[in-house]
């Protein structure tokens, strides 16, 4: 670790694992690849998933989201607000961690760890209220009540951008699970660690296991076990920076019909507000109808 | 018939901590009114929990320019995604408070410990949080393309649900930018007084909040004062008549919730248990001091007798009493004056015609008290049929048809609520769609969440509080 060692004491170094169904297992595959920062050095030796973690992870996934869509938008927007309050306690291992992956300056670091930190309070807000923009009564030409209401899409694979390994991790995480979706993301490839230590957040802030599972490994091996997996129902290729790979992602991703999100050619700035776009993109329209008669 | 024998479960009054007297709420700070101080009393035993100041023009004045001054100067220009966290941590905060803010609100107001800790405060909480996200998302609300704030709001609020009203009226207000002056009831000031100290423990900037206790006058004073721009009301519906009246010229934008004379429609298919426990719930729930009360009983008349006598017999079991008892179901009328004026139109409705059936059930010594109580025999005409009681008495009509059901629904200058029980669902929504009312509860009754917007037609006031609707309250748009 890149660390000065403690002239007195030798630290104790943390092992980075996945983190699946609300556990930390190690990669099935007993694998691991070496991550180095910004300068070169060692930090640590990632889990690298294999196509049987993508598909445990998606068991997980199935199994948590029919629970999550159901718990209240109000428990939801709280839980994600949770998030924001334990990534809060953590701001300072999150500097240190995004300025050995990243090279960047303290103050540049601790201006994305405190806008992810407002990011999750922002998309706690629009747990209770994605329904009340995006849904509504329509006045239909006769008789009847006439109601359409946006639902949770279900599990989607999110292959998370290589670049900004917290602030763009959760910039693709939170729009995904706030109404009720569950999610299996493929972390950075080089810039992993940050999302394991997300993933300690997510454990301890009342988020029931198998919402999110964060899968740490090599983009091109993963991403088309995900996207082509049966039971995902969509997928973000914000990560996939290889035209080629995002093309056959989306191939196979048309096997059951997946929907699939994938941002303009142009980088994206994960410091502005992020608009409903991640939002939309997760959910789909239900419209009721009900006659009105005596 | 026998009812069960409950041991008694107090609520612990150790969690609150009320002092001799209380200030005013100005810029962050206490201080001393300068108007004559007034006891507010527990109405459950007459006994006086505290002092209060009362503010005075000069008093408003202060408060007023301090709300000025933060909007100018620190709320208006704060984005709102700043503003969200403030709001998030005073939700935070009342919910970590949740159980002494309710044993107050039961001490000060004699509403029952199991509605003010399981309804009212965690719907305070619930209404900060809901607002809070709504602090940084106001251009997504579809009310305009470039929302911005009013400015100073004064705001009026009355004793029946004393921290939710403050909440359905202080959240929205900080939410949109706008910066508040607001005057709890005169009979239930206490938890406004100790949400200051929670705006305190929030670290809110001063002045964004300023809380003035006092009577008629004081609400007067502020709703007038030239340099609010925005006036909300709670209350009754001639005091809302004499704001409208009084701010007319102005250019304040005005939102009113008043009075309703809710009509609860039961029909002959509708699942009857079900229905007779919506029904006591609608007029009974909290003592019947709520707006939107399902103060009318329309029974279809195939069913009436039935469904009186099982209503009877429910009524029976309610256990009126200590407001801090977990078993109590009704609790103290909060003032005396307002048991004046229940016990005056019961008269009347026994004097008009009405057969009055009460409860039978031991009212404790001191205090107020009215034992929940029913008019079978009520006819439209009857002012029990047309006045709001804002008490534990119901009026009981019946009907034929669903058109006449309507009409006797709609045969009221209030139009706040209204309640339908039946089991077919194409019924619930036609008679929704001829119900003059803000409010429709279909096998449901007084049910509220702060996504769902809340307000009348007619004279029950305009303007609505709660979901994204409420943000228009509060928006220059």
């Amino acid at each position: 670790m890149s660390n000065q060692p403690d002239p007195v004491r030798l630290s104790v170094r943390k092992t980075y694992k996945l983190y699946v169904g609300g556990k930390f297992p190690r990669s099935e595959s007993g694998r691991s690849y070496e991550v180095t920062g910004s300068d070169g050095a060692t930090l640590a030796n990632a889990s690298r998933g294999s196509r049987k973690d993508v598909r445990d992870a998606v068991v997980a996934a199935r199994k948590a989201q029919s629970g999550w869509a159901g718990a209240t938008a109000y428990l939801r927007g709280q839980i994600l607000y949770r998030v924001a309050e334990m990534l809060e306690g953590r701001r300072a291992q999150f500097v240190d961690e995004l300025r050995q992956a990243d090279g960047v300056t303290k103050k540049t670091a601790e201006s994305y760890v405190d806008t992810a930190i407002d990011r999750w309070v922002w998309y706690a807000g629009w747990a209770d209220k994605v329904p009340q923009v995006l849904g509504g009564g329509n006045p239909v030409a006769g008789p009847y009540f006439n109601l359409s209401s946006p639902e949770p899409t279900g599990v989607v694979g999110v292959v998370a951008p290589q670049k900004g390994p917290l602030l763009g991790l959760v910039s693709v995480i939170a729009p995904a699970i706030v109404t009720g979706n569950t999610v299996v993301v493929l972390a950075s490839e080089t810039k992993p660690l940050p999302a394991v230590t997300l993933g300690e957040v997510l454990a301890t802030s009342d988020l029931p296991g198998g919402v999110v599972n964060i899968l740490t490994g090599y983009t091109a091996e993963m991403a088309p076990h995900l996207a082509s997996h049966a039971d995902v129902n969509g997928v973000d290729l914000t990560g996939v920076e290889d035209d080629e790979l995002a093309r056959s992602l989306e191939v196979a991703a048309a096997g059951n019909l997946k929907r699939v999100y994938r941002p303009g050619a142009a980088a994206e700035d994960w410091l502005a507000e992020p608009g409903i776009k991640r939002l939309r993109a997760w959910t789909e329209t239900k419209t009721v109808w009900h006659p009105a008669a005596v | 018939m026998s009812i069960f024998e409950y041991a008694p479960a107090p609520e612990s009054r150790d969690i609150v901590d009320i002092k001799p007297s209380y200030g005013l709420f100005v810029n962050g700070e206490w201080t001393d009114g300068k108007g004559e101080a007034f006891k507010t009393i527990n109405p459950a035993t007459e006994e006086t929990l505290a002092e209060v100041a009362c503010a005075t023009d000069a008093d408003v004045d202060d408060a007023v320019a301090a709300a000025r001054a933060a909007y100018d100067k620190v709320w208006g220009p704060m984005p709102g995604r700043e503003r969200a966290k403030y709001l998030y941590r005073i939700a935070r905060i009342i919910q970590e408070r949740g159980r002494e803010l309710a044993v107050l609100e039961s001490l000060d107001n004699g509403k029952p410990i199991r509605e003010s800790r399981d309804v009212d405060i965690p719907l305070v909480a619930a209404h900060f949080f809901y607002y809070a996200g709504w602090a940084d998302k106001l251009g997504y609300a579809g009310l305009g393309p470039d929302p911005r704030p009013l400015g100073v709001a004064g705001q009026v609020i009355p004793w029946n649900f004393p921290l939710l009203m403050l909440a359905w009226k202080i959240a929205p207000a900080l939410a949109c930018g706008n910066t508040v002056v607001l005057k709890p009831a005169e009979t239930t000031p206490l938890t406004a007084l100790l949400f200051a100290e929670i705006c305190r423990q929030a670290d809110l900037p001063p002045g964004v909040v300023n809380i003035l206790t006092g009577a008629g006058e004081t609400g007067a004073a502020l709703v007038n004062h030239p340099d609010v721009n925005k006036v909300a009301f709670t209350g009754s519906t001639e005091v809302g008549r004499r704001i409208a009246e009084s701010i007319a010229g102005t250019r304040k934008k005005l939102t009113l919730e008043l009075g309703g004379k809710a009509a609860n429609i039961v029909f002959d298919d509708a699942a009857i248990d079900q229905a007779v426990e919506g029904v006591v719930n609608g007029i009974f729930f909290n003592q019947g001091h709520v707006c939107c009360a399902g103060s009318r009983l329309l029974l279809q008349e195939s069913v009436a007798e039935d469904f009186l006598a099982r209503l009877r017999r429910r009524m029976g079991t309610l256990r009126v009493g200590d407001p801090l008892d977990k078993n109590t179901d009704v609790g103290a009328i909060n003032s005396a004056e307002q048991l004046a004026r229940i016990r005056e139109l019961s008269e009347i409705g026994e004097a008009e015609g009405g057969e009055r059936y009460t409860a039978p059930c031991e009212l404790p010594e001191r205090g107020f008290w009215f034992a929940p109580t029913i008019f079978t025999g009520v006819s439209q005409s009857h002012r029990i049929a047309r006045e709001e009681i804002f008490g534990p008495v119901l009026s009981v009509l019946t009907f034929r048809t669903p058109d006449e059901a309507i009409a006797k629904a709609n045969n009221t200058p209030y139009g706040l609520s209204a309640g339908v029980w039946t089991e077919k669902g194409s019924r619930i929504l036609w008679m929704a769609d001829r119900l003059r009312a803000g409010v429709v509860w279909a096998n449901t009754f007084n049910k509220f969440d702060p996504t769902s917007p809340f307000g009348g037609y007619k004279e029950s006031g305009y303007g609505r509080e709660g979901g994204r609707h409420g943000l228009e309250a509060y928006l220059d748009v």
